[in-house]
C-alpha cells in the first residue's frame, strides 16, 4: 500500500506527493498530516505537488481541505510546485483555492514560512 | 462490375471520348459558365480530359454510383484539383460546378440517340446520368467550401499565436500585452503561455496589460480572473494594467468584481510596483 511521506525539517513538515493521487490516498494524507502537526507541533507545512500531473475535483477539494485543516491547527501552509496544467484544471473546475498560499518551488515556499518559524523558535532574529 | 443503370454512359464515354470531350469543352467555354476568369484553353482541355478518363474508368469498375466509395477516389481527386485550381484563378464555386454540370449537354444528346431503339430506357438512363453529374457538381462545391474553412482555421491559429506573447520585462517580471477581444479559446492559450513562462523563468510577478483589449464585459473580466487565479496557484501575483477611463467606467457599471487584484492605469505604473516588490529601484543619473 502506497503512503505519502511526511518529513519533518526543523519546525516544519514537508509533504511531497510523488505518486498518482487517488481518493483513499488523499483521505489518508488528511488524517496523517493532521495527526503529525499536532504531534510535532509544527508551525509550517509545505505541500509539494510538482509530480502531480492529473487532478480531479475531489483531489482538488481535498487539497483545499488539507490546507485549511493545517492552518486551523496553527501551521502556516503553502502549496508549492503546481504544474501549469494542474493550475488551469483547478481554475476550470471552479476551485481557485482562494485563501491558500502558493509558491513556485520548495525554496520559495520555505522562504514564505520562514518568518513564522523564526518567530516560534525565538532565535533572536524575529519575524522579518 | 458495371453500375447497372449506367452501362450506356460507360460505353459512350469509351467509344466517343474525343467527340464528347471537344463538345464539353465548347460547352464550358460557352456563355453562362465562366463569367469572371476563363481558364486557358490548353489547361481546360487537359483538366477535362483527365476528368473524363477518370470518370470512364470509375464507371467501368465501380459497382455503384456512390461517389464516396473507394472506386471513385481518382474522380474525387480530379474534381478536387479542378475545384482548387479554378478557385485560385478566381472562379466562383458556382462557375466550377456549372462547368462540371455542362457535361450533361453532350452526354444527354448522345444518350437519347443511343436509346433510339429502346425508348423506354431513355428516362431511366438520363435520370441516372443526371444524378451522377449532380453529385460530382456538388462535390466540387464541397471541396471549395472545405478549402475556405481550412484557410479560416489556419488564419485563426496564426492570429492566436501572434497575439499572445509573454515577455520578460526584467528578471522575474513578466508582461503579457493583450491585443483584441478575449474569448474562452484565447484565454486558454494566454493562460497556458503565461503559466509555462512562469514555470520556466520562476517569475513571481506578471503584469497583464489590457490596453489593446477593446471592451471589458463580465465575460472578459471572468477570463482575466481565471488567468490570475491560475497564476496565483503557481505562486505568481498578477497586476492588471492599461485600464482606460471608459473601461474603468464599464467595469464599475457592470459591477464586475476584480477582487483584490492590483490594477493600474498604465504599464509604467504597474512596472514600478513590480520593481518595488522585487526590491529594485530606478534612479535618474542626469541630476547630480
Amino acid at each position: 500500500m502506497e503512503k505519502i511521506p511526511i518529513m519533518k525539517i526543523s519546525n516544519s513538515l514537508l509533504v511531497t506527493i510523488q505518486v498518482d493521487m487517488n481518493d483513499s490516498l488523499a483521505q489518508e494524507l488528511q488524517d496523517d498530516l493532521s495527526d503529525r502537526i499536532v504531534q510535532t507541533r509544527a508551525t509550517g507545512v509545505l505541500i509539494e505537488i510538482s509530480a502531480l500531473d492529473i487532478i480531479d475535483s475531489f483531489i482538488g477539494r481535498m487539497l483545499g481541505n488539507i490546507t485549511a485543516i493545517s492552518r486551523l491547527l496553527g501551521a502556516d501552509t503553502v502549496v508549492v510546485g503546481m504544474r501549469p496544467a494542474v493550475a488551469i484544471t483547478l481554475v476550470e473546475l471552479g476551485l481557485p483555492l482562494s485563501g491558500i498560499r502558493t509558491a513556485l518551488n520548495v525554496e520559495r515556499g520555505l522562504a514564505m514560512i520562514q518568518p513564522s518559524m523564526d518567530a516560534k523558535e525565538g532565535d533572536g532574529r524575529g519575524p522579518v | 462490375m458495371n453500375a447497372p443503370q449506367l452501362t450506356r454512359i460507360s460505353t459512350l464515354l469509351q467509344n466517343q471520348e474525343e467527340a464528347i470531350l471537344s463538345e464539353w469543352i465548347r460547352a464550358q467555354l460557352g456563355p453562362g459558365v465562366f463569367r469572371s476568369a476563363v481558364p486557358p484553353q490548353s489547361e481546360l482541355h487537359e483538366q477535362s480530359k483527365t476528368l473524363l478518363r477518370a470518370l470512364r474508368d470509375a464507371l467501368r469498375q465501380a459497382s455503384s454510383t456512390d461517389i464516396t466509395s473507394p472506386e471513385w477516389e481518382s474522380v474525387r481527386e480530379n474534381l478536387a484539383d479542378v475545384s482548387r485550381s479554378q478557385a485560385r484563378e478566381g472562379s466562383s464555386p458556382t462557375e466550377t460546378a456549372t462547368a462540371v454540370l455542362s457535361l450533361k449537354q453532350p452526354l444527354f444528346g448522345r444518350l437519347i440517340d443511343d436509346c433510339k431503339d429502346h425508348p423506354e430506357e431513355i428516362s431511366r438512363e438520363i435520370r441516372g446520368a443526371s444524378e451522377l453529374l449532380d453529385k460530382l457538381g456538388l462535390y466540387t462545391m464541397e471541396v471549395h467550401q472545405k478549402g475556405r474553412e481550412q484557410l479560416i482555421v489556419r488564419q485563426q491559429e496564426e492570429m492566436q499565436e501572434l497575439s499572445t506573447p509573454v515577455v520578460e520585462l526584467w528578471r522575474g517580471i513578466l508582461a503579457l500585452p493583450l491585443i483584441g477581444t478575449l474569448d474562452s479559446q484565447r484565454t486558454q492559450v494566454v493562460m497556458e503561455n503565461l503559466l509555462e513562462k512562469i514555470a520556466q523563468t520562476g517569475a513571481p510577478i506578471a503584469i497583464i496589460d489590457i490596453t489593446g483589449v477593446p471592451t471589458v464585459d463580465t465575460l472578459v473580466a471572468q477570463h482575466l480572473l481565471k488567468t490570475i487565479s491560475a497564476a496565483r496557484l503557481m505562486g505568481a501575483d498578477c497586476i492588471i494594467s492599461g485600464i482606460r477611463p471608459q473601461i474603468a467606467q464599464t467595469i464599475v457599471h457592470l459591477g464586475v468584481a476584480l477582487g483584490d487584484v492590483i490594477t493600474k492605469a498604465t504599464l509604467a505604473d504597474a512596472f514600478a510596483i513590480a520593481l518595488k516588490r522585487a526590491g529594485l529601484s530606478v534612479t535618474d543619473n542626469r541630476t547630480a
